[in-house]
């Protein structure tokens, strides 16, 4: 019983403190990199991280998943759990949307408008994950109604059919097409079309390590942003 | 007679109290999680969800995609499993294993199997493309191989075990009196086992309703070609947890119908052997 509760967080006895970190799928390999680099900082703290779509984590946490922290690719599924934070969320970092399309750009995509083709597949992923709530808003913006084939369960979905050539295009995050290298490539968006993905962060009531939490998100905000503008978030 | 008797007081007798408990222990711990779920259920609200038009789609789309696949786990898997039970051939072991794989593998995994061999940048999914123009991705066609590839094991391991005890001396004495091997296939063979053909059928389909993995991951998700009730279900936890309430109803009051319905084949047909 005393393992088990100490399994679910808090201090394991040898002073090694676990901390669960619940982030948005377009944040895995950047966080994968800020977990290796708070750790080396913070010795006695061991980060678990898991991925999954925003609405994904934040039904977990609506049904009492044990985490610390919570980093969404939307304040829209940060606010569903607004209730359930220690204090507020503030956002950390920001990401861009592009249209991922196969390398070399075979169908030639160059716009929005390119996405109602009927010779193009298009894919995007079902209502409430973050990409699909910010294509619709980018589409709304530029009075396109795009001809989706598939609403995938999210963003990680995507990306895999259309590296894996089933789909030809779909509105991505700009890290999802730096992530995915040579096997797929991005088409801007203009920025009078586009909009920025604002990505907040805030620690859970529920959390037994404030402090450790509260550290976690003090080093996303310091020492961590530099390397989320490696994996292409932010302005750069 | 004195076999009967010996035999209807062992009945009579009172089973060990441990194996009863664990037993029943094992009976809640079946039961608890549907109460839990039952609870939770909105009853009010299965009308309303039930009369949607995207839940009524989605399950016209599974009825069709589940009988069609398990039509196919039949039209392959009948012979599939006669070969394993009835012949011997070098590595028969290693290709009943690659055939029942996909029963136990994470459906997702057999899902990325199919995209990467059969989709359209697939290993032989391109050629489908490059001659016919047309990919299994985002169709119908797409949804019901998905839901044989994890579906067929069933039908297969039943139908080979019934074969396998079913008296191969009705095939010899057909043989010797002249019937072709097919002849006896279709007229000796498949009849002897018609409970178990039933029952392989059954599970089948009832796999192929529920497939959600391999699905999303090969066929991907759009109301009337690919989103079968089962996919709908999973997102509608995030979207409307009522609906995913009240469909995992539906679903639920749908296998169990099916299986009760198979247990009563079976006593029927076996005098409460069973296998």
């Amino acid at each position: 019983m005393l393992a088990l509760v100490a399994a679910c967080g808090g201090d394991d006895g040898d002073g090694t403190t676990e901390l669960n970190v619940l982030a948005a799928t377009s944040l895995t390999d950047a966080f994968g990199a800020i977990e290796q680099a708070f750790e080396t900082a913070n010795p006695g703290v061991n980060v678990t991280m898991s991925f999954g779509g925003s609405s994904t984590l934040a039904t977990q946490i609506q049904n009492g998943a044990p985490a610390d922290v919570f980093a969404s690719a939307d304040e829209k599924n940060m606010d569903l759990i607004t209730d359930l934070l220690f204090g507020d969320s503030s956002v950390f970092t920001t990401n861009e949307l592009q249209i991922m399309v196969a390398p070399g750009n075979p169908r030639d995509i160059r716009s929005l408008a390119d996405l109602t083709r009927t010779d193009v597949i298009v894919i995007t992923a079902q209502p409430g994950v973050p990409i699909r709530t910010y294509t619709d808003d980018v589409l709304a913006n530029a009075g396109v109604v795009a001809n989706f084939r598939s609403f995938e369960a999210n963003v990680g979905g995507i990306v895999t059919k259309i590296t894996g050539g089933a789909a030809d295009a779909g509105i991505v995050y700009r890290t999802d097409v730096i992530a995915a290298g040579s096997k797929a490539q991005g088409v801007r968006i203009p920025l009078d079309q586009n909009l920025v993905a604002q990505y907040p962060i805030g620690v859970l009531a529920a959390s037994t390590n404030r402090r450790a939490a509260d550290a976690f998100v003090a080093f996303v905000n310091g020492p961590g942003q530099s390397l989320l503008a490696s994996y292409g978030f932010g302005d750069g | 007679m004195i076999d009967t008797n010996r035999r209807a007081r062992r009945l009579r007798e009172r089973p060990p109290a441990g194996v009863v408990a664990l037993a029943l222990l094992a009976i809640v711990f079946f039961a608890l999680p549907f109460l839990g779920l039952l609870w939770k259920v909105p009853w009010s609200d299965v009308g309303r969800v039930l009369g949607k038009s995207e839940v009524r789609t989605a399950l016209w789309l599974s009825i069709r995609t589940s009988v069609a696949s398990a039509l196919l786990a039949g039209f392959f898997g009948i012979p599939l499993a006669w070969l394993l039970a009835r012949t011997n051939f070098p590595g028969r072991n290693f290709v009943r294993a690659l055939c029942t794989m996909s029963m136990v593998l994470p459906p997702v995994v057999g899902g990325v199997a199919l995209f990467f061999s059969f989709g359209r940048r697939g290993l032989f999914g391109q050629y489908l493309d490059q001659w016919f123009s047309f990919q299994l991705t985002f169709t119908v066609w797409g949804v019901i191989v998905a839901q044989t590839f994890v579906a067929m094991p069933f039908l297969v391991l039943t139908v080979e075990a019934a074969i396998r005890q079913a008296d191969a001396r009705y095939e010899d004495a057909a043989r010797t009196l002249g019937a072709t091997r097919s002849y006896v296939f279709r007229r000796i063979t498949l009849p002897a086992i018609r409970p178990a053909l039933l029952a392989g059928f059954v599970l089948a389909w009832a796999r192929a309703l529920g497939e959600f993995g391999a699905t999303i991951t090969f066929a991907g998700n759009f109301p009337g070609t690919t989103q079968t009730i089962s996919i709908a279900t999973f997102l509608a936890l995030e979207t409307d947890q009522r609906d995913a309430l009240v469909l995992s109803v539906v679903m639920i009051a749908t296998s169990f119908a099916v299986l009760l319905g198979l247990r009563d084949r079976w006593m029927g047909r076996t005098d409460g052997v069973g296998y």
